[in-house]
């Protein structure tokens, strides 16, 4: 379905631009050469908003502080790369990304199944990858030292939806269904398997890839009809499920995990989603004090309000820059060794609290919440009620 | 194995397979159309099929952005959406006929094809690139039409909304008129196809530049089913495969206690197909090719 002329036309001629690009930067700077940092996430396709969101956030974060390199005599670029959320195109990406020396460092990626088999590529070289996004416990488990990411995991998320499923939303039964995705499976099993261990009735695991016609997957739903339904997945598919539940006549309550965080939710599925709550390892904006500043200049310079994982985005180049910093001390180039292993002694705080790695690459202490969609205006997707806040250590790896 | 559960749901699955079938059987008349014709499956048929989505989405966002949506009486809206979508979907069809598949007359038989395949990525991006361009979005979202989403609850378990209706009466109309003018040409192709993609947007409200390529395959297949060239069995391998994948993607997780889910849907309906293509490889009605003059 990708491959045709236009895209095609137009990669040639984005390749003729990377070219030439460097070409002409190399004349101008007078300094030690170009420091480049790389981000992946999807700039097309359903997924956009969010994997845009993490591209400017980075974007912000490398204008910001790249003073301190530019002091050195270095050039500091960004060079984002669309993934399309698809792990192939994914992987394409890091090949031809870690064939470019000057880029030591990568920003990325929004979805855990393209993360995973990405960085397999990027532990070839020893680049490391700041992930500000993905969830999915295999991501730092495999015990890459080049892996690590600033935001919390699915088995703890998933443990968080099924306690508040069980205490607050007293549910006593739920149907769950995922996108066959690393990321929407893997979150959804660990919420059953928390929600069976409290007495929550499961009526249903249902994996699908469907987009448009949710119709014989809600009839059975509705025919049982569950307290509770998680949609273990992204906005892009939950939003229309959601609501053509709604318009059957489904009362169940809906629980979803990070996927639904995006204004574009309520955008698709309007009034369906109102009240209904999400877990998240991204807090909206407003519930991290120092990143208010972040969200105007974000809104002022990109016209748009950040969207989930934006700030994260904006910490994890910011981390990036610091470890770019501390492994071109005294004077001699950065290499990708040195950042990477730069990276692990960072500690940073930045707009969405003090960030330290642990020996896998997780934060050593995360957020979570539990938050509600309070309007169907997707502008005010940022006012998102939240509901809970938990600290939570990262679980050791289970081998 | 809850038996009560399965016979209480029925009539539902049965009704949203048989929706869903209509919706197939409006696709698929413009595969078997094309190929009573021309012989050859035009596989830019998703694109001209889903290029009736947009224009319908597109004059509903631009009726609301003007504040007439919600002032008009929605039988004239949809009548409006419907006919403009067959237009653009009609006139794309001739010109794609034109461009792509005139020129290659001559050709072998599977030139045409080829082209046919270029044609349908090559409009894939056209719309992604108008769209990005126009509204920066990739997925649109068509606006509720309230009286459309209303539902008649016929039982506890079974309802049926306006808009489901609406989607079985302009299919068997069509088919009607169809019948009545015998109008196999590009243009009617196309037109129905239009019909199609307006109605796929009203009924399951979301359509990215992609979303014709399920929907197109699924009904090519039905084509097939149904007996390629031929125009009732297009309409009947539609509702059959529509009241496959539905009862598949509802039953099989009950009656298999959760082993197989809806997931299997296509690889069901599509083992069923086989067997049917075994014992009669000219579809359920036979194949019907035009006498070439």
């Amino acid at each position: 379905m990708s491959r045709n002329p236009v895209r095609l036309t137009f990669v040639l001629l984005a390749a003729l631009g990377l070219v030439a690009l460097p070409a002409a930067s190399n004349l101008e700077a007078q300094g030690k050469g170009t420091i480049k940092i790389a981000t992946q996430s999807p700039l097309s396709g359903g997924q956009a908003a969010l994997g845009e969101g993490i591209k400017l956030g980075a974007q912000l974060a490398i204008e910001k502080f790249r003073g301190g390199l530019e002091k050195m005599g270095y050039k500091v670029e960004l060079v984002p790369f669309d993934d399309q959320a698809k792990p192939d195109v994914g992987v394409a990406n890091a090949k031809n990304l870690i064939a470019d020396k000057d880029i030591l460092v990568v920003v990325g990626h929004l979805n855990s199944g393209v993360a995973i088999p990405s960085s397999e590529v990027y532990k070839e070289v020893n680049l490391a990858m700041v992930s500000p996004a993905n969830t999915n416990p295999t991501v730092t488990d495999r015990g890459y030292k080049n892996v690590f990411r600033v935001c919390g995991r699915d088995d703890v998320q998933g443990v968080v939806g099924g306690e508040f499923a069980s205490a607050t939303m007293k549910a006593k039964s739920a149907y769950i269904i995922h996108d066959k995705t690393t990321y929407g499976q893997g979150v959804a099993e660990f919420f059953k398997a928390d929600a069976e261990k409290k007495g929550i009735k499961i009526l249903g695991f249902e994996g699908t890839e469907e987009k448009s016609n949710f119709d014989p997957i809600i009839t059975p739903i509705k025919a049982k009809n569950p307290d509770l339904i998680y949609f273990g997945g992204i906005y892009e598919q939950a939003a229309p499920f959601f609501k053509q539940a709604r318009e059957k006549g489904v009362k169940s309550k809906f629980l979803g995990p990070d996927g639904m965080d995006s204004s574009d939710l309520t955008k698709i599925a309007g009034k369906a989603v109102v009240g209904m709550y999400y877990t998240s390892v991204a807090g909206p904006v407003s519930v991290y004090p120092q990143a208010k500043k972040f969200a105007e200049e974000y809104k002022k310079k990109f016209g748009k309000n950040p969207e989930p994982f934006a700030a994260q985005a904006y910490d994890s180049a910011a981390i990036a820059i610091k470890a770019l910093e501390a492994a071109a001390k005294g004077g001699k180039a950065p290499t990708r060794d040195a950042v990477t292993a730069a990276v692990r002694d960072v500690r940073y705080t930045g707009i969405t609290g003090t960030i330290e790695f642990d020996g896998k690459g997780d934060p050593q202490k995360a957020l979570y919440f539990v938050l509600q969609v309070v309007s169907d205006n997707p502008e005010k997707w940022g006012d998102n009620k939240e509901v809970k806040r938990l600290t939570i250590a990262a679980p050791a790896a289970k081998k | 194995m809850d038996l009560q559960l399965l016979i209480d749901i029925f009539p539902q699955v049965l009704l949203d397979g048989i929706i869903l079938g209509f919706m197939y059987a409006l696709i698929a008349l413009g595969y078997t159309m094309v190929y009573g014709v021309l012989e050859f499956i035009n596989f830019a048929h998703s694109e001209i099929f889903i290029i009736g989505a947009f224009v319908g989405v597109e004059i509903l966002l631009t009726l609301r952005s003007a504040g007439l949506f919600e002032g008009l009486p929605w039988p004239l809206v949809l009548l409006l959406i419907l006919v403009a979508g067959m237009a653009v979907s009609g006139v794309l069809a001739v010109t794609v006929e034109r461009v792509a598949y005139r020129p290659l007359r001559t050709a072998p038989r599977l030139i045409p094809l080829i082209s046919a395949i270029g044609v349908s990525f090559f409009l894939q991006d056209l719309i992604r690139l108008v769209e990005s361009v126009w509204r920066n979005e990739f997925n649109l979202v068509y606006p509720t039409m309230d009286a459309l989403n209303h539902r008649f609850e016929l039982t506890a378990t079974i309802d049926v909304s306006v808009k489901s209706i609406v989607v079985i009466v302009a299919a068997l109309l069509m088919l009607w008129v169809l019948h009545l003018l015998v109008n196999r040409t590009k243009i009617g192709s196309g037109a129905m196809g239009g019909a199609a993609g307006v109605l796929f947007g009203v009924q399951y409200g979301l359509i990215n530049p992609y979303s014709g390529f399920i929907p197109g395959l699924k009904a090519f297949t039905a084509a097939v089913l149904g007996g390629i060239g031929n125009i009732p069995g297009a309409m009947i391998g539609g509702i059959v495969l529509g009241l496959l994948e539905a009862f598949a993607a509802s039953y099989l997780s009950l009656l298999t206690g959760g082993a197989f889910g809806a997931e299997y849907k296509d690889i069901f309906a599509f083992s069923v197909l086989i067997l049917i293509l075994i014992f009669r490889p000219k579809g359920l009605l036979g194949e019907i090719v035009r006498e070439r003059a």
